[in-house]
């Protein structure tokens, strides 16, 4: 889906509210000189909506900024999920910084091929996931895009299956966690609880 | 391909998405522990998700979703049952998950244009699928009581399953006996494990439900659209 986000009163960069001291007539802003790197990086600084640690570059969601003819600047971005209600926050939020920075015309689109995964995640951003008490996903792009088998308790006649690689306390850093739930405050995370230090915490679910 | 049969496909699973999504919505409020509520809010969500991806590629999405009657919609009867016990939408979960991952399993491989999608959102519905599984497994080798009602509503929506096996208008590259097959296998593991029996009885032919594809819903769903669309019907544009 295409969402040409139009923020409803932007404030024009040319015209600042705060009296400027330099006496020069003012000048047409700063036409978009920026070079596509830099619009990317620009565009990767924003923080995510959900979890404002992360920047967009470092969930990985930010695909490509292309700049047209007429100076206008087309930036691709991808959903973690495909209901992830954040886009639209992050592409008004791209939108606005752009903005900032002289870029008078702006297109964000959706793209949804390739598939974003968590292996997009940079490792800067799992370590800040980490810091901020979200255990970070594990690697899946090894064999399949299987899940991660998340096993509850035995029941009467099954026994438990045999763990995986196991997920650390992001506080703990204990191996002995538990599933409370495969689904927890967002679609992307799912909630465990550390056996040691007894914390509940939510882990980012490979996919 | 082709111009004139693609939105029909689009619908049909746009469709699947949009309604069950709706139907687990409902549960808002009312399931049994806390964080169930947020596991079927957030498979609601991914199918919201799909829905709209799928209903822009035949139209306007809110106009597909809100203004249409109910014999223009093309989902499968199945995901328009009512939630029932809590059982019974698990019994929905799992035979649903099951053919959705199956089918997207097969489109991600193909070359249509449902491709894309179909490669992101199987990885979603395989964590759908998980999730109907367990509860499965819980309930039906849980306590006789859970067990017995697992029973009762795998039982009692064996006959919308038969319909997810007929052919969909321009849905092309799907290998439908692949498909049942791997579904038959797939859903009668899960129920073997969770010492439940795989229901008999007439799954397609004349006993058979549904034709949802075809326009034909059951009862329940008029009530559903009525109170899904009566905003928009009511407020023409409301926003947040």
């Amino acid at each position: 889906m295409v969402t040409p986000t139009t923020p409803s009163t932007p404030s024009p960069p040319s015209t600042p509210s705060t009296p400027s001291p330099s006496p020069t007539p003012p000048t047409p802003p700063t036409p978009p000189t920026l070079s596509e790197a830099e619009l990317l990086r620009l565009a990767g600084s924003v923080p995510d909506p959900e979890l404002p640690v992360l920047t967009l570059e470092e969930l990985g969601v930010l695909r490509a900024v292309h700049v047209g003819s007429a100076g206008s600047v087309e930036v691709e971005l991808t959903p973690t999920y495909t209901g992830c209600p954040a886009v639209e926050a992050m592409s008004s939020d791209i939108e606005r910084v752009l903005r900032e920075h002289g870029v008078r015309e702006i297109s964000v689109h959706t793209v949804l091929t390739p598939a974003w995964s968590t292996d997009d995640i940079s490792p800067e951003g799992r370590r800040k996931l980490r810091e901020s008490g979200i255990a970070p996903p594990r690697a899946t792009r090894a064999p399949a895009p299987a899940p991660v088998p998340l096993t509850l308790g035995p029941t009467r006649t099954i026994t438990g299956a045999p763990d995986t690689e196991p997920l650390r306390c992001p506080r703990c850093g204990s191996a002995d966690t538990e599933l409370l739930s495969r689904f927890s405050s967002t679609a992307c995370k799912a909630l465990r609880r550390c056996l040691s230090c007894r914390e509940p915490f939510d882990h980012f679910k490979e996919l | 391909m082709t111009a004139t049969t693609a939105p029909l496909a689009a619908l049909a699973l746009g469709d699947d998405a949009l309604v069950l999504s709706h139907r687990l919505g409902e549960w808002a409020g009312h399931a049994p522990v806390l964080e169930e509520e947020v596991a079927l809010a957030n498979i609601a969500l991914d199918l919201l998700g799909q829905a709209r991806v799928l209903l822009s590629m035949a139209g306007d999405e809110d106009e597909l979703a809100y203004l249409r009657e109910e014999r223009a919609f093309r989902n499968l009867q199945l995901v328009e049952q009512p939630n029932g016990d809590f059982a019974h939408t698990i019994a929905r979960q799992l035979y649903f998950s099951t053919y959705q991952r199956l089918l997207y399993g097969q489109l991600a491989a193909g070359k249509t244009r449902f491709a894309g999608l179909a490669a992101k959102a199987v990885k979603e519905v395989a964590y759908h699928q998980d999730h109907a599984e367990q509860w499965t497994l819980r309930l039906g080798d849980g306590t006789d009581e859970s067990h017995q009602r697992m029973d009762r509503a795998c039982a009692a929506l064996w006959r919308f399953t038969g319909e997810m096996f007929q052919p969909v208008d321009g849905l092309d590259g799907v290998d439908r006996e692949e498909l049942r097959t791997a579904w038959e296998e797939s859903v009668g593991q899960v129920l073997g494990r969770a010492t439940l029996t795989v229901p008999e009885g007439p799954r397609t032919g004349a006993w058979t439900a549904g034709a949802g594809r075809q326009g034909v819903h059951t009862e329940p769903f008029g009530r559903m659209l009525a109170e899904m669309q009566h905003l928009h019907r009511s407020h023409p544009g409301a926003s947040w």
